[in-house]
């Protein structure tokens, strides 16, 4: 299958425009509010949240029989909110940090899921099988209606980003700050957090509940290694999510018997990798690059200074000094004074050396950009 | 004598900026702040000092309603403080708050004006243009559009302070300020907080360099746990005081 019939595939075929589309919407609502979640250093939350939400599938299960998955994530987002709570709870009433209350309500809620899951497949009812869809995702079972859903949740989410964007920005920044403000900092907390806890269930079917971190994480973390303004990570975590859903669907559905959710979060992973070496401020690529040339300027610098000390002293900068008043200082190598020579900053004659205007000029500003610095 | 004590805060009510009654602030059982009552004059520059774990932040988070008190109350201007907060101000320590946040300098100066604004209102123009004024008074206007993670602790400082000036407030609050700032900033800084003054604000500065509190301060609290003592700096700031807070014999050279 060639790109264009793919494409034409996703336009024309069912099944493959729904998980198409509702793996980019999902991807793009996770990557928006999962730059929150990264930013408040509540990375681990997302993970807690969909192991939490694992029981109240079961439990939905358990009392209304049916599989419908709008009552089943129903069930899944009252379990998660209460895992989110207790989180809270035991940070805030006992002496344990969060990443504690975060493994303990992680691991005891998905316990407690996976014992309620084997509970249901012993039952002698035909109708339970297909629930453990939820533990890795299966995007295949989407359906128009889960995507009308969650374009529903998305929009709703956009909107109170739009509208609370001031309040959302300085909580993030300096909840205390916030607080002395006049803002009700627990409300806004809540809001940020109700929207997570929403956008990580609704991802449950697709990418399922050991992987859904990493949808929450991955885009926000790619995101902001290539802009320094909260409004662009947003933006560009909410494509580089949407992206993943498109192209994690596509190579899931030319590639047979791949598992979608997985390939989703690879794919979003490999944002991440390519972001962390390859961003220009932030990357580790030019970080080395700029580390290296900056060791090979101050080298230069240092020599240059040397010279413009003593060609201070003479009325005329080209007056010419012996190559040996360098030894006395260390800053002096035959390599730096050769790139010197070609940066046309000094010159030599022999074994004497001169400053040239063009070194004057740029060993004066050295300084002046040393003294702006300091300030 | 209650009555005379009444006539007393009658006389001096008008010019009480910050009144503190029986303030009892504890962590977990352990009482941080015991039974604290002061009262701060207007228009004074206050130093608040005492040793590590005294309880300097912790004060003046309960002032502003950071932190929840288990008794005592707060007045300012005679008013609750959640009547009041368009006239307090606060500075933050410096470390409380993540520096790689992806945002600018005006940005975070801008962030002084959302309290006036209230919920839902973006910052316009005139905020804006308060927001260049301030950066302008703490000398990083050059810097407005600078990612705050590439300025120097120096220069964080001021933008944290011009976020406070925007609040146009009557009373600052500051949570050591001069803390890891070089000697330059130090003086902008306090250049600025006497300007405060002079323009008849109240200053009120958690402190921690003693040679410097005669110099700078005209007002100083001693505070470990207990209030120790409150008063001019050129009544009260003696040895007798400082070993009464700190514990320890200390000699300070007072220059007059």
């Amino acid at each position: 299958m060639d790109l264009q019939e793919y494409i034409q595939l996703v336009f024309t075929d069912y099944t493959l425009r729904t998980i198409t589309l509702g793996t980019a919407i999902l991807g793009a609502v996770t990557g928006m509010l999962g730059s929150f979640a990264v930013l408040r250093k509540q990375s681990l939350l997302g993970d807690a949240i969909s192991h939490a939400a694992l029981p109240g599938i079961a439990v939905a299960f358990l009392i209304t029989g049916t599989k419908d998955s709008n009552i089943l994530l129903l069930g899944a987002l009252i379990s998660g909110l209460i895992g989110t709570f207790w989180i809270r709870g035991i940070i805030k009433k006992t002496h344990l940090k969060s990443d504690t209350a975060l493994g303990l309500i992680l691991s005891l809620f998905f316990g407690f899921g996976m014992l309620l899951l084997t509970l249901i497949q012993k039952q002698p009812n035909a109708n339970q099988a297909g629930l453990d869809k939820y533990l890795f995702g299966q995007a295949a079972t989407l359906v128009e209606s889960d995507v009308w859903m969650m374009t529903l949740v998305t929009g709703l989410c956009l909107i109170v980003l739009l509208l609370f964007w001031k309040e959302f920005k300085i909580l993030l920044f300096d909840a205390d700050y916030t607080k002395t403000l006049g803002f009700n900092t627990k409300l806004i907390d809540i809001l940020i957090t109700s929207f997570i806890v929403l956008a990580i269930v609704l991802g449950l079917q697709t990418v399922g509940v050991v992987l859904m971190s990493a949808m929450l994480l991955a885009p926000a973390a790619a995101a902001r290694q290539w802009t320094n303004s909260l409004g662009v990570m947003v933006l560009l975590a909410a494509l580089f999510g949407a992206f993943s859903g498109v192209l994690g669907t596509a190579i899931s559905a030319s590639q047979n018997n791949l598992s979608t959710g997985p390939v989703i979060v690879i794919i979003a992973g490999v944002f991440v990798l390519f972001s962390f070496i390859f961003s220009p401020s932030r990357g580790l690529l030019f970080k080395q690059i700029r580390f290296i040339k900056n060791r090979r300027d101050l080298k230069l610098h240092k020599t240059l200074a040397f010279m413009f000390r003593i060609a201070e002293t003479h009325e005329n900068i080209a007056h010419p000094h012996s190559i040996k008043i360098l030894n006395n200082f260390q800053g002096f190598t035959k390599g730096t004074l050769q790139q010197l020579v070609r940066k046309n900053y000094v010159k030599l004659e022999g074994s004497m050396w001169s400053l040239t205007d063009t070194g004057f000029k740029t060993a004066t500003n050295l300084y002046n950009q040393q003294n702006k610095d300091d300030d | 004598m209650p009555f005379l004590s009444g006539l007393k805060q009658n006389i001096m009510s008008n010019n009480i900026a910050v009144q503190i009654d029986d303030l009892t602030v504890a962590y977990n059982y352990k009482p941080v702040l015991w039974d604290i009552d002061l009262e701060i004059p207007e228009g004074v520059l206050m130093a608040i000092v005492g040793p590590n774990g005294a309880g300097k932040s912790t004060l003046i988070k309960s002032i502003l309603g950071i932190l929840k008190p288990i008794a005592g109350s707060v007045s300012i201007y005679g008013k609750p403080y959640d009547k009041q907060r368009s006239q307090v101000a606060y500075v933050p320590q410096k470390g409380s708050v993540d520096w790689d946040f992806p945002t600018t300098a005006l940005d975070v100066v801008m962030m002084g004006t959302y309290g006036s604004l209230g919920w839902i209102k973006r910052p316009g123009q005139k905020e804006k243009k308060a927001a260049l004024e301030a950066l302008e008074k703490v000398g990083m206007l050059p810097f407005k559009n600078r990612q705050i993670s590439q300025l120097s602790g120096g220069q964080q400082q001021r933008i944290f302070l011009a976020r406070a000036l925007v609040q146009n407030a009557s009373i600052y609050f500051m949570d050591e300020p001069f803390q890891g700032v070089d000697a330059t900033t130090e003086i902008a800084i306090i250049n600025i907080l006497k300007e405060l003054r002079k323009a008849g604000k109240t200053v009120i500065v958690v402190h921690h360099d003693l040679q410097t509190v005669p110099e700078y301060f005209d007002w100083v609290t001693f505070l470990n746990v207990k209030k120790i003592a409150t008063g001019p700096v050129k009544d009260i700031f003696n040895d007798d005081n400082l070993t009464k807070t700190y514990g320890i014999n200390y000699k300070v050279s007072i220059q007059e």
